[in-house]
């Protein structure tokens, strides 16, 4: 404290000292230490389960800690007091925006900012400071709109902005990318750069490494609930990152060439229109045994619509569709169970599992009136909980029992129930949306040699992704979604990122337009 | 036809609108007042046969009409600090425990009312609040004699009624109420307890709707019988939705509704040929049919129903 210094970063804004949390048996954080310079840009990387989240929940004051201290300026904030937190000057961005989306963007922001017997608002005066500071940091946002009404980048916009109108100087964003697209992102960073320059101080919590690696000047790993390891960005890499993360060396699984079978799934001038909009127009591709066809875009190009046409939730409007060689109309849910066709939705949480019921009746959800499960309307539950315990022993699920609620696994868990569920019975095809969304790298390598597995034995498999190194690893044959419109299939061995970025931003279009050449003829 | 516009040109319709309404304004009110903090209740129907008999029997018994009124809105609060108590601090189901408060505190009202009133042919009455004719423009044609000559309560819910909707929206304590019904997370992030907010609300809100129910003891009749409320309660509970949760529509809601109530009596009049079922009914229709028009674009509180956990997401 007496030395003289000119060096910004010399005396810590932030300070957690020695912090320790348990829940139950649960050790969360253990003796967990971070300091925060000013005008620095802290990463806080870490597996799901890392203990991130509960450690900034511990310096937010919304949870008390078991031992430690968090200091601001030196001076120490009581424990499970949100309000000290943000007297001192901390704001947070919730992965899980707080905000209420009924009342507008100004309302949202002057919650709790004034003296509740007042006995009025001064709406112009917050309505003047909020023009002041979204100018200051170039965070547009109308104040006046129903926040509901906005877009997700926009609400976290108004999230940041609510932190800043409490004087926030430091700011803790948790995995604040988690729900934006890439170019949100690449917005949100260059705002968090802005603000570091200016001299506000901020953590981000996240589990991508290459966002990690792109925007923060320091980068504290979280391992267990324990610091693993603390590197400057500029004399770390993304495998060290990723190591560290995990805790050992990250391969990517590696894969045989495919040995395509006989075609199980044929797809010729397909239409499918939602809302009076065409989501596919006139789309061709077809699925072989033992083969994995991957479908790389930019999300919300139709790829939501394509897996919800193979899960047999839409109907198409126009062309053909041939399953196992004969022709249908559409898809019906029934019979793609019936004839062994497992799919993994798009958004686990609302279509791939039921959170409030049993894993085990999870896991037999599809094939409940199948008379191994139930017999004249009788639920057999021993089966099904036997089945699930089989499940979980085999698709090494943690975090649960056949008997306890879904939704206390965490994503990679419920994914490899999801996954456990349709490969259990090798199927002949599998539909996998998005199948690594939001997982970490433990859960997506786990994911990953499943779905290369099942290829290896036969299954034909559909692959809707986002993530090019995810399409790149796994796919034999590559087509791009842009716009309802599908590329002609290349090859895997043809496929770098280079080449699919130009297929993603629909370089294809011009020139070849979707023919569909290639197709084997349905054996 | 001419019936009809006879009706609706009489002062005496307008006079009976208001009349009929203040109890409903009372009501909605509060139940306004508890959903916009997140909670649902319920126990209104209840609340306000309480209010009604312990309102009266304070003036029965000798307190001025004023007291009654502020018996009956203590009370109130009090089975809102019941409601409070079982819905926000212990988390449980707000339907049951609003239809619980309900079914206890009529029981109750009837108990205690046989307890202290001893039983006669003719029930035990008492001066009730009179008209008060506003100075000026009560003299007004046809708007005096209709709006103007009205009892000092019809005037106070009114009021209720303004300074609501200037609360709910001109105020941080508005503000705060609205968040911690929209979503009570966020509300505790910025610094406003919503666990108190709702307690307040709750409380707040059931004395108004206990006011509504001592308006029909102390100014619309002047005894009390056990069923007395017959089901305004649930009228308000459904006012609410119609109003879209904003206070100045549950006025115009209460009021359109009195309106059809008064104006289906005198038609009965008119209409003797017509079954006076048939005129019963009229209000109750002419207010499902509005809340199915009004209730599709309202906004309901987004937290409303769900109890709220300190630490919990």
């Amino acid at each position: 404290m007496t030395t003289e210094t000119t060096e910004s970063t010399a005396e810590p804004v932030l300070a957690l000292s020695h912090i320790s949390k348990r829940f139950g048996p649960i050790v969360a954080n253990d003796d967990i230490s971070i300091a925060l310079g000013r005008g620095e840009l802290l990463a806080l990387l870490g597996e799901n389960g890392a203990g991130k989240t509960t450690l900034m929940s511990i310096l937010f004051g919304h949870y008390t800690p078991d031992a430690g201290t968090v200091r601001v300026d030196g001076v120490e904030l009581p424990h499970g007091r949100p309000r000290a937190a943000i007297k001192a000057g901390v704001g947070m961005v919730h992965q899980h925006f707080s905000l209420a989306p009924n009342l507008t963007v100004l309302e949202n922001v002057m919650t709790g900012t004034e003296p509740l017997w007042s006995l009025r608002s001064r709406k112009g005066a917050a309505r003047r400071k909020l023009a002041a500071i979204a100018e200051r940091f170039g965070l547009s946002v109308d104040p006046d709109a129903r926040l509901g009404d906005l877009s997700v980048g926009e609400q976290q916009r108004v999230e940041i902005l609510k932190a800043l109108y409490n004087d926030a100087r430091i700011l803790i964003l948790d995995e604040p990318t988690a729900v934006l697209t890439n170019i949100e992102a690449e917005r949100l960073f260059r705002t968090l750069r802005e603000m570091a320059r200016q001299g506000l101080s901020l953590i981000f919590i996240s589990h991508k490494l290459d966002e990690v690696m792109a925007a923060a000047d320091r980068i504290v790993v979280l391992r267990g609930g324990r610091v693993a390891a603390e590197r400057r960005a500029a004399e770390t890499n993304k495998a060290e990152l990723a190591e560290l993360m995990v805790g050992h060396r990250v391969t990517r699984p590696t894969r045989a060439p495919a040995e395509p079978g006989a075609t199980v799934f044929q797809a010729s001038r397909l239409t499918v229109s939602s809302g009076g909009v065409e989501r596919l127009k006139a789309i061709d591709f077809f699925l072989r045994e033992g083969e994995t066809l991957g479908i790389i875009g930019v999300s919300g190009n139709g790829q939501t619509t394509l897996s919800q046409l193979m899960g047999g939730l839409a109907a198409p409007s126009g062309g053909e569709m041939r399953l196992f060689g004969e022709p249908v109309a559409a898809l019906d849910v029934d019979d793609l169970v019936q004839a062994g066709v497992g799919r993994i939705p798009e958004d686990r949480h609302r279509q791939g599992a039921i959170g409030e019921m049993a894993i085990w009746e999870n896991a037999v959800l599809e094939r409940i009136r199948q008379p191994l499960f139930s017999r004249r309307g009788i639920v057999n539950r021993s089966a099904g909980q036997a089945f699930a315990a089989t499940i979980i022993e085999e698709f090494d699920v943690r975090g649960g029992t056949p008997t306890s609620r879904t939704r206390l696994l965490s994503g990679g868990n419920m994914q490899k129930l999801i996954l456990g569920r349709n490969l259990y019975r090798r199927p002949r095809i599998l539909i996998a949306a998005q199948p690594t969304r939001g997982l970490d790298e433990g859960a997506v390598a786990a994911v990953h040699a499943r779905i290369l597995e099942a290829r290896q034995a036969g299954t034909a498999v559909l692959l809707i992704s986002e993530d090019l190194d995810e399409v790149m690893g796994l796919a034999d044959r590559i087509q791009a979604i842009v716009k309802g419109r599908l590329s002609a299939p290349i090859a895997a061995e043809d496929a770098d990122p280079r080449r699919l970025g130009l297929m993603m931003s629909g370089d294809w279009a011009a020139g070849e337009g979707n023919t569909g050449e290639g197709h084997p003829h349905a054996s | 036809m001419s019936a009809i516009l006879d009706i609706v040109a009489s002062a005496g319709l307008w006079a009976a609108v208001l009349r009929i309404a203040t109890p409903l304004i009372f009501g909605t009110l509060g139940a306004l007042l508890s959903e916009r903090s997140g909670v649902l209740n319920l126990g209104i129907e209840g609340i306000m046969t309480f209010g009604a008999m312990v309102g009266w029997l304070a003036v029965f018994n000798g307190a001025d009409l004023w007291t009654g009124m502020l018996v009956a809105a203590a009370s109130g609060a009090l089975f809102g600090l019941v409601h409070a108590g079982m819905t926000v601090s212990l988390g449980l189901s707000q339907h049951v425990t609003g239809l619980g408060i309900t079914l206890f505190a009529s029981s109750l009202s009837y108990y205690i009312f046989r307890l202290t009133v001893p039983l006669a042919s003719t029930p035990p009455t008492v001066t009730p609040f009179q008209p008060i004719a506003v100075p000026g423009l009560s003299d007004l044609p046809f708007v005096g004699p209709a709006l103007f000559t009205q009892t000092l309560p019809t005037y106070l819910s009114i009021a209720i009624a303004l300074l609501l909707a200037y609360v709910v929206y001109r105020t941080p304590l508005g503000l705060a109420l609205r968040m911690s019904g929209e979503n009570p997370h966020a509300a505790e992030a910025q610094g406003v307890d919503p666990i108190r907010v709702r307690y307040g609300a709750i409380m707040a809100g059931s004395a108004l709707m206990a006011m509504g129910g001592a308006f029909l003891t102390l100014s619309a009749f002047n005894s009390f019988f056990p069923t007395m409320v017959q089901g305004r309660g649930w009228i308000c509970i459904a006012l609410v939705v119609f109003a879209s949760w904003r206070p100045g529509r549950a006025l115009f809601g209460a009021l359109l509704f009195a309106f059809f109530d008064a104006f289906q009596l005198r038609l009965q009049t008119v209409l003797g040929d017509v079954p006076y079922q048939i005129f019963l009914m009229m209000p109750y229709i002419l207010s499902i049919a509005a809340l199915a028009v009004m209730a599709r674009r309202a906004r309901v509180p987004q937290a409303l129903m769900q109890p709220y956990r300190r630490g919990e997401r």
